[in-house]
């Protein structure tokens, strides 16, 4: 039983220069209590996905076709009020850039506060015996409580909207880049918590990332996209051990071993496509060491190759 | 209100919008310009003869009526369109001379020299534009000549700020040039460098503060510090014709101040199309 | 808070020069750009009426002693005494003037933020469409009203031809009311009278209307820039994805942010404001400041100019001071 499921999922961007095609037929799903990576470079169209479940995809993009369930709602089709009384509620952001996320002229603690009085009716006072005690669960101490946004660090700006990601104790937190603007320390605090958290308030998380390696010390499962496709979708120790799509095991081939003495930084040769005119047959193609003339014309589908392993790739089958 | 906030986070630029606006102003400035040029010759009356019996509404003789003292309105405002033209544009040029070269040597020696310059030329600039110039046109006196100084005076801050302000900017620029390029003559590249860049700001604020000193050289000549009569003025008839409204004897003061407010608004279109034109604003993400 | 107090402290030492700089503008402007005299007594008088009238000014003496004369005076708070009448201080002149001018650029102030405001928030939500392009052009044309002619039609409509409202002066000629603080509204409120309030409220509508309207331009363009950047920004969104209500967003975290750049605004436009004044003043036969130092200039009441003249440059400088604290009391990021 999923509690969030996207189905053949479409978002294009219609701008002046041609049609985006972001997101272009997607399906994944996320259970209770379950995490998941979704891994890709940038213009892969990973944080659409995010903007696209919230349904807060910016004009001139909107979803053209599929669906996305959760708890069985359809939230491609709900009203917007509807949609607002989920947002924050049972499905909550974490943003990538804490600085610019959060209201500089309004307390820390407000912000909070707000966010709890919001969707629930309580007293002020309520409000804020609940955001001190999110407080200290994420790590702030206290008496920073009525600091404004520019009074905090990074890694500090970042457990604050963790916190106000929390706040309503939500079913699914959304997490777009939660660490890359920060820097490599505070990253492992960051994702240490979030780990912490997600067991003890048993609270599905997706988390959205360029960095295998981010991702992987937190999620199970980890889908990989690439032009706005899902290439391969695997439980983490696979997709380490095993990665089956070409693309995959560049970026694994990618990842510099500091174990080793020397070596050549590899990566993968060619450029991100055109999302307007994305290539013809499988999108990875122009840039794949593996590629068959049949890659070029048609485009691969989804084949199951175990338990909870997916390849989009004619390696695998046709 | 629903869709507000993502309507608003999309960023739809469309680039013609600061073409219309720069034809639109151009055509009502060029043809007040063609009416001040060609004043003589278009004019059915002389504006200064007493040519019918005074206070007479439009009609087909005096197509915008008499004034008090019988003369064609008409005729006053094609011609009263040389005088402001005259004021505004002479003013402009002066303040733009003296606000320029200043703002030039200023920014560039820097020094004590810099910041007391700078220090009078805020104050002045934080100073109300039209009182200003009241008080220089009262200790001066009535008269075109004077009108115009007057009005100089009042705009040479808002030149030296701006040229002093892009003096500065490109001094560190090129300071960081310098320290690469062994012995390159600081001076000459600067102004160089600098003309074409302020260029297209100056005409800019050139073209905006045109719009401001005809708003200035009306008020002026309005409150009876401007021209003598009976040179044609927009600004003077309009006070001229106040006494009489009372009575509703509209078309004294509806032409006169209505030419004012046309004449301002196509300088102020051709301001904004131009800064539109030449000065892109940076499109993020 | 010790850093605002900080700030509050700097920012009035900073004040002080820029006020001697307005001050010694003024004192070079009365007296070096043209005779002072001669504008006085016009270039035929008499010599011994000249020479009699630059002793009695001073004027007689070498620039720099009457410069520190004219400093001196000022910082005993003395603005010199009038030419003409009964020779009253010039101070008790410009006060009995000075309600009169507040009560106007207060009324016209407040519809200028109310009517600007509102345009460019409104302006500002529908980007891109015909409102918003309609709302623009307005932002533009509303500043080249030309206050009288402006003020003129408003009188012609309303005054002359529907006769609703009255077109001159503060109040009814045959009402004396009790003055407090010498500002109409204000006193007959707080004396009950009720007669003088309707009738200087009447009065007040359309000078302050003219002026609200034509300064309402600026504000409407600044409000819907600023609106626009700040809903462009990361926290709207993030706002938006916490599932806070639209009008929320809009009016409590988004105008809060965008305001900052129109309080700057308003402290700019305090001298426009003024100038305004003064326009609006002769056109309405508004007994304020504006329309006292027209007369005086033209009666050539030397000291009396200069002493408005002067009072109008603290009273800029104050303001902007005053405008200064405030942004800084607003916005916690700009404390020293």
């Amino acid at each position: 039983m999923s509690l969030l499921e996207v189905k053949n999922l479409k978002v294009y961007y219609f701008t002046e220069v041609g049609v985006v095609k972001a997101i272009d037929n997607i399906s994944l799903s996320v259970r209770k209590g379950e995490s998941l990576g979704v891994v890709g470079e940038s213009g892969s169209g990973k944080s659409t996905l995010a903007s696209a479940i919230l349904r807060l995809i910016p004009p001139p993009g909107r979803i053209v076709d599929g669906k996305i369930f959760f708890d069985n709602i359809d939230l491609t089709s709900i009203s917007e009020e509807e949609m607002r009384r989920i947002r924050g509620k049972r499905i909550s952001m974490v943003f990538q850039d804490p600085m610019t996320s959060l209201n500089p002229l309004q307390r820390v603690g407000d912000h909070l506060i707000e966010t709890i009085m919001t969707h629930e009716k309580v007293e002020k006072e309520e409000a804020k015996n609940r955001a001190l005690k999110l407080f200290s669960r994420v790590g702030i101490p206290s008496d920073r409580f009525k600091d404004y946004p520019h009074q905090f660090s990074g890694g500090m700006r970042q457990r604050v909207m963790i916190a106000l990601a929390l706040a309503l104790n939500p079913d699914l937190i959304l997490a777009d880049e939660p660490t890359t603007a920060l820097d490599v320390i505070i990253q492992a605090q960051i994702l240490d918590l979030l780990k912490d958290l997600m067991e003890s308030y048993k609270v599905s998380l997706i988390l959205i990332s360029h960095d295998l390696c981010v991702v992987a010390e937190v999620v199970k499962k980890i889908a990989v996209m690439y032009a706005g496709q899902i290439l391969e979708l695997s439980d983490v120790n696979s997709i380490f051990n095993e990665p089956l799509h070409p693309y995959t095991m560049g970026l694994l081939g990618s990842i510099p071993n500091i174990e080793l003495e020397k070596q050549e930084l590899k990566f993968i040769p060619g450029f991100p496509p055109d999302m307007v005119n994305p290539p013809p047959g499988c999108r990875f193609h122009p840039r794949c060491p593996k590629a068959m003339d049949t890659c070029r014309v048609r485009e691969p589908p989804m084949i199951k190759v175990g338990e909870n392993r997916y390849v989009k790739c004619f390696l695998y089958g046709d | 209100m629903a869709g507000l906030v993502e309507h608003v986070g999309a960023i739809f630029s469309r680039r013609r919008a600061g073409r219309y606006t720069i034809i639109a102003g151009g055509l009502i400035v060029s043809t007040v310009f063609f009416m001040a040029l060609f004043a003589d010759i278009i004019s059915p009356y002389n504006p200064i003869d007493f040519v019918a019996p005074p206070l007479q509404p439009p009609n087909k003789n005096f197509l915008m009526g008499t004034d008090a003292l019988g003369r064609d309105i008409l005729s006053r405002i094609i011609h009263g369109s040389r005088t402001v033209l005259t004021v505004a544009l002479a003013s402009s040029i002066l303040s733009m001379l003296v606000g320029v070269t200043l703002g030039l040597f200023s920014g560039y020696s820097g020094g004590y020299m810099d910041r007391l310059l700078s220090l009078i030329m805020d104050s002045m600039y934080a100073f109300p534009g039209l009182i200003l110039a009241i008080t220089i046109a009262a200790i001066l006196g009535q008269g075109l000549y004077n009108m115009i100084i007057a009005i100089a005076v009042v705009y040479i801050p808002t030149y030296f700020r701006m040229t002093r302000g892009q003096v500065l900017s490109l001094k560190e620029q090129l300071y960081v040039e310098a320290a690469k390029a062994i012995g390159a003559d600081t001076k000459t590249i600067m102004f160089k460098y600098i003309l074409p860049n302020l260029a297209s700001t100056i005409i800019v604020v050139f073209t905006l503060n045109i719009a401001d000193a005809i708003l200035t050289e009306a008020g002026l000549s309005f409150l009876g510090l401007g021209i003598s009569p009976p040179t044609p003025d927009w600004g003077f008839d309009l006070k001229a014709g106040q006494s009489f409204l009372i009575s509703g004897y509209w078309w004294l003061i509806t032409f006169p101040g209505l030419m004012v407010i046309i004449l301002t608004i196509g300088f102020s279109l051709l301001g904004e199309g131009l800064n539109e034109a030449l000065n892109p604003r940076l499109r993020k993400r | 808070m010790a850093s605002l107090r900080a700030y509050i402290i700097t920012r009035i030492l900073l004040t002080i020069p820029m006020v001697f700089i307005l001050l010694t503008i003024v004192f070079f402007i009365m007296r070096a750009v043209g005779d002072p005299v001669t504008a006085i007594v016009g270039a035929h008088a008499p010599p011994e009426q000249v020479v009699r009238l630059r002793e009695e000014l001073g004027l007689n003496k070498p620039l720099i002693y009457q410069y520190f004369d004219y400093i001196i005076q000022l910082l005993r708070g003395d603005l010199g005494r009038s030419l003409i009448w009964g020779k009253r201080p010039v101070i008790a002149e410009i006060l009995d003037h000075f309600p009169a001018t507040v009560e106007l650029t207060i009324s016209a102030f407040i519809i200028s933020i109310i009517i600007g405001v509102f345009l460019g928030v409104f302006s500002a939500s529908s980007y891109g469409k015909p409102l918003d392009h309609t709302i623009r052009f307005a932002g533009i044309v509303t500043y080249a009203l030309f206050i009288p002619w402006f003020g003129m039609m408003l009188q012609l409509i309303f005054g002359v031809y529907l006769g609703w409202l009255p077109i001159g002066g503060r109040i009814d000629p045959k009402m004396y009311p009790a003055t407090i603080t010498g500002l109409y509204v204000l006193d007959s409120i707080l004396t009950w009278n009720f007669e003088a309030l309707k009738s200087s409220i009447l009065h007040l509508i359309l000078p302050s209307i003219t002026l609200g309207i034509v300064l309402s331009g600026v504000y409407i363009r600044i409000t819907r820039s600023s609106m626009i950047e700040v809903l462009r920004q990361d926290f709207i969104i993030a706002a938006k994805a916490r599932g806070l209500p639209d009008r929320i967003i809009v009016f409590k975290h988004a105008l809060k942010n965008a305001f900052i750049p129109v309080l700057t605004m308003m402290g700019l436009q305090f001298a426009i404001l003024l100038a305004g004044a003064v326009l609006t003043e002769t056109t309405f036969s508004w007994p304020g400041m504006g329309t006292f130092l027209l007369e005086r200039i033209q009666y050539r009441d030397f000291t009396t100019v200069q002493g408005t003249i002067v009072f109008f440059a603290l009273l800029v400088a104050f303001v902007s001071l005053v405008v200064d604290i405030f942004y800084a009391f607003l916005d916690p990021r700009v404390r020293y």
